[in-house]
């Protein structure tokens, strides 16, 4: 009798992967959306300390950022194992700030200018000495906007 | 019939295309995002005063932390956990202490005439405290601070600092002021 089939003689249908792209594009634009490019190279270790009275960095682009940490082993053969200070790319001094403050407002526009914010993202185990310097300098520099920048303590 | 109807163009590759772009994002992206505390640095001066203006001591609170990150509140050694309540006390001083800060009669928008604390807090680290530790007492400060408005708005309000409006926010803010002065560094003990 034709009206019944009979089970396990018919291939099962292959699944259609039209939709495939579709998926994954989906994700692309997700992350593309959703991506910061880092835009330094790290030449020292900062893992900056914990707090709870935390607030979000807005305006990424209106914030210069101050790297302050031991450099990395491939660098300490040369710069030692004592906290450094990183501005861009490079290792700098204290007396590097004024000038790397002055270049971050040129690279912004005219109106924006005073509203630069300084992030320092510190080693939690560094010294002190070392930012009051930078402290002082970027008062000199008179970009007064000062950001510590921390993690949220996981509760 | 004189055209050939072009072929459709094989579309298989396009989610290999799209994959390697995807693998592409995946790894370079960073989703942290950045958080902090803010602050405000002090001008410099223009020229420096003769002498440092002055502040009646019952007025200040002096913190002072150490190359070994002890703490001094008002010359009494202190953990870093008491260090908020202290500052509240310090700030609303309560039962009128004589040697807590004295208060102002000022007006204040929706409050009215309310007692203000004239309180100062003073801060002082050597060149050999931490980084932690600075940033923990700025955490904590800050967090009196917060906990000192949540409570004065959850009374006039009845809703946390952060929910009010813009002026509702500043009047807070001038009935618990929170001043944080940084002295100029000293170095005690030599570098290091």
């Amino acid at each position: 009798m034709g009206k019944f089939k009979k089970g396990g003689s018919k291939e099962l249908p292959e699944i259609s992967t039209a939709s495939l792209p579709d998926i994954v594009f989906m994700l692309l634009f997700f992350f593309m959306v959703s991506t910061t490019m880092r835009e330094v190279e790290l030449n020292v270790d900062v893992m900056v300390p914990t707090a709870t009275e935390v607030v979000k960095l807005e305006k990424k682009d209106l914030v210069s950022n101050i790297y302050v940490g031991i450099p990395m082993r491939q660098f300490q053969k040369t710069m030692g194992t004592e906290p450094q200070i990183q501005l861009n790319d490079q290792f700098s001094t204290v007396e590097d700030i004024q000038a790397f403050i002055v270049a971050e407002r040129e690279a912004r526009k005219e109106e924006l200018r005073n509203k630069l914010t300084t992030s320092l993202k510190v080693d939690q185990y560094t010294k002190m000495g070392i930012i009051i310097d930078i402290k002082q300098e970027l008062r000199k520099a008179s970009s007064l906007k000062l950001n510590y920048s921390t993690r949220e303590t996981a509760e | 019939m004189a055209r050939k109807k072009t072929p459709a163009i094989n579309s298989s590759s396009m989610a290999d295309i799209a994959f390697l772009l995807l693998i592409f994002f995946l790894v370079s992206t960073t989703m942290d995002i950045d958080t902090g505390i803010y602050k405000k640095l002090p001008p410099i001066p223009e020229e420096l005063p003769d002498e440092a203006p002055k502040v009646k001591q019952r007025n200040v609170l002096a913190i002072l932390v150490n190359r070994n990150d002890d703490l001094l509140v008002n010359g009494e050694v202190l953990s870093i956990s008491q260090l908020r309540e202290k500052t509240k006390e310090f700030i609303l001083n309560p039962s009128n202490n004589e040697n807590l800060p004295e208060k102002k009669l000022t007006t204040i928008p929706f409050f009215g005439d309310v007692l203000v604390s004239k309180g100062l807090v003073s801060l002082q680290n050597d060149r050999g405290t931490s980084y932690e530790m600075y940033i923990k007492v700025q955490d904590e400060l800050a967090a009196a601070s917060r906990e000192l408005k949540d409570e004065k708005a959850m009374q006039k309000w009845n809703k946390k600092y952060d929910d009010l409006d813009e002026e509702q926010q500043g009047a807070v803010r001038d009935f618990v002021p929170m001043q944080i002065s940084e002295a100029e560094p000293k170095n005690i003990g030599g570098n290091k």
